[in-house]
């Protein structure tokens, strides 16, 4: 954690001294080995998700069962298209969002999954996004094992 | 950004790079703001508790003691006494300060808690609990809103305060 | 279950940027009141809990500091948790359920003007699959509120839930948002994040609350009504938002359930909805009628100092109870994104 600390008066006229204060975190994390199983795949392009002894698919994939807190049985894959369950339309993206332009957050059930993902979707309009709307993984190109190796999500069939 | 450690690019992922960058504003607060401000014109001023009397440098607008608001301010002298010390004699990155050096506990007259500043003019060998010191301010150009506004602090030669009459704050 | 009553509510102004005052500066004058107004003297609280979160202002062990406000000298038997003062009091009523106590005062304070809070608040999500997205608060919470109204609901229930908020809000001289704003009016504001209006979002706040609890006999000695803690209990979603439906909550109904607080008449309860879309999903989880009047204050969509803002509804809602407003009242408490962990606080009149 680093502190830059210079103290500034606040403006003229004021009475109550304020100094930018920025905290960075530069950290790295262990996986473990199903996020780390899931981080590889996406790095070649696969998504997987986590089985449940009932046989329900997580993606992403937890180490447990969500409701029951068993282990799972193991990694499967699934596909990466898949249908938005609710989504939003940002118009205005911040310097940390992952898209640039106006872009939609969006729950995906993915084609053999029985829980939705977080991802932004690319869309030229909130008009164009709709529940239940099929969309497909857009890959990034140089991928490392990491969330954002997918780029984004579009709308099946182009935009 | 989104960096794994791993140096083969085939193996197995087990580290994620997760980096976190957050802005914020630190305020000061009405206390700590008329203490800062206060040093600009070479003025140490602290603040008395109105329960316990006891006098706070710097200020933060409360006696942590009696959790009460503290008001009324107090000048206190640019001269004290060290409470203790330590002499830093390792190297860090950011140094600006030639080894061995010391750090003390300033207890200035009047004060009732201590704050931390460097001791210079001084042999490390020579800091002394008890010790008389005053504050050496900054050139006019360099005098910055903070505590760095006090350059050092040297001894002034004075005998030394019986331990008596620092114990409490040691 | 050893009988506990709040004994006295105080809160600070909520105020968009608080500079003025420090943290400690801030929340003193507040603490000082809750422990006048308890009637409990200050020496003779016999354990102190804060809720605070670091994070907020970005200043390291600001709750360690927060204790000056307090007067923790000669030490105190003291604790603290990172989430909003709701849950302090919880750990509070629990401690007071040993029995060899009788007193405890909560307090919890934020400054969201500090930072960037939608930012700083993403950076709680999941560290693996949601925080390096930075998805910020108002757009998880405008996913939530797509699967509601994708749920068979309209924006028209949302605008009334908002105009009676803010018609509240402008009678409450702690709240931030003053001013009124009809049904018809919120319907023709543009989107902020697409379905959440400006409207359906809280303000940055920065704020204070405290409360002093008494039990037992200690507490029957007291002249001032009380509002009694009939039942508290809170429960949390699971981790991944994709892995729950967001158009109810499960976990404040089941809270609900063990804290009693299904099926009696209430009067009066105070939600912590941030944003008024979880009001809706609030009310339903509660099962509320019509019978009850929902956020006297005006709640969080009008003031929302983050980890003061939960225990602030605990507080109002015992306030209506000790001012004679309503017989029986809940106050409702969330943590964590798209209503992830809710308390619910059952609190009736009477000896």
């Amino acid at each position: 954690m680093s502190n830059q600390d210079n103290k500034s008066p606040a403006g003229s006229g004021s009475s109550i001294l304020e100094a930018p204060n920025i905290l960075e975190f530069p950290f790295s994390r262990s996986t473990g080995p199903v996020i780390g199983e899931f981080m590889t795949r996406l790095r070649a392009g696969e998504i997987v998700g986590a089985k449940t002894k009932s046989g329900k698919v997580i993606v992403p994939p937890t180490e447990y069962d969500p409701e029951t807190g068993e282990d799972i049985e193991g990694l499967v894959p699934v596909a990466s298209t898949g249908v938005i369950t609710t989504w939003c339309w940002v118009a205005s993206p911040t310097s940390k969002h992952p898209m640039d332009s106006p872009f939609g957050w969006a729950l995906i059930k993915l084609d053999g999954a029985d829980t939705a993902m977080l991802h932004c979707v690319k869309a030229n309009s909130a008009s164009e996004l709709s529940v239940g709307k099929k969309v497909v993984a857009r890959f990034a190109e140089n991928r490392v094992g990491h969330i954002k190796d997918i780029s984004y999500f579009e709308l099946q069939g182009g935009n | 950004m989104a960096e794994t450690e791993a140096v083969d690019p085939n193996a197995p992922v087990t580290k994620i790079s997760t980096p976190i960058e957050l802005t914020y504003r630190f305020t000061a607060g009405r206390a700590a703001s008329r203490f800062i401000k206060g040093l600009l014109d070479k003025k140490i001023l602290g603040q008395r508790c109105p329960e316990c009397l006891k006098v706070y440098v710097p200020p933060r607008g409360s006696c942590a003691a009696c959790g009460v608001p503290t008001q009324e301010e107090v000048e206190l002298p640019p001269s004290g006494i060290v409470t203790t010390f330590c002499v830093v004699n390792v190297p860090f990155y950011g140094q600006k300060i030639k080894i061995p050096y010391v750090t003390g506990t300033i207890l200035l007259d009047g004060a009732d808690i201590g704050f931390m500043h460097l001791l210079q003019e001084v042999e490390a060998d020579e800091v002394r609990m008890g010790m008389r010191v005053e504050a050496i301010w900054q050139d006019e150009a360099d005098m910055v809103p903070g505590l760095e506004s006090i350059k050092y602090f040297r001894p002034t030669g004075e005998p030394d305060a019986p331990y008596d009459d620092y114990k409490e704050y040691v | 279950m050893r009988d506990v009553a709040v004994a006295s509510f105080a809160q600070s102004q909520s105020v968009r940027r608080a500079d003025e005052t420090n943290e400690v500066e801030m929340l003193m004058p507040v603490v000082a009141e809750a422990v006048a107004e308890s009637g409990i003297p200050k020496k003779e609280i016999e354990f102190t809990i804060s809720g605070s979160c670091d994070y907020l202002g970005g200043v390291p062990f600001a709750f360690v500091s927060g204790l000056d406000a307090v007067g923790a000298w000669p030490p105190i038997s003291e604790s603290h948790v990172e989430m909003d003062g709701a849950w302090a009091l919880y750990e509070a009523w629990v401690r007071l359920q040993h029995g060899d106590i009788d007193t405890a005062l909560v307090y919890s304070f934020g400054k969201s003007s500090l930072g960037n809070v939608t930012e700083v608040l993403s950076q709680q999500l999941d560290p693996y699959y949601l925080a390096p997205l930075w998805p910020d608060t108002v757009s998880l919470a405008a996913l939530q509120a797509r699967a509601w109204l994708e749920d068979g609901h309209s924006d028209k229930e949302i605008a009334e839930i908002v105009s009676k908020n803010r018609l509240n809000a402008s009678k409450n001289q702690y709240s931030q948002i003053r001013s009124q704003i009809s049904p018809q009016e919120y319907l023709e504001r543009p989107y902020r994040v697409d379905p959440l209006r400006i409207d359906d979002c809280p303000p940055i706040s920065d704020g204070a609350s405290a409360i002093v609890l008494v039990a037992g006999d200690r507490a029957r000695s007291l002249p001032q009504k009380l509002a009694w803690i009939k039942g508290i209990d809170h429960r949390i979603e699971p981790h991944s938002i994709g892995a729950r439906d967001l158009s109810v909550s499960v976990s404040t109904r089941l809270a609900a359930q063990k804290a009693g607080a299904i099926g009696v008449e209430v009067d009066v309860c105070e939600i912590h909805a941030p944003f008024s879309y979880q009001q809706a999903i609030i009310s339903e989880a509660l099962g509320l009628g019509a019978s009850t009047d929902i956020n006297p204050s005006g709640g969080a969509l009008c003031a929302n100092p983050i980890m003061a803002a939960g225990l602030i509804r605990i507080g109002e809602a015992a306030q209506a109870v000790m001012d004679g407003r309503a017989k029986t009242a809940i106050g409702h408490a969330t943590a964590g994104p798209c209503l992830q962990q809710n308390l619910v606080c059952l609190l009736k009149g009477g000896n």
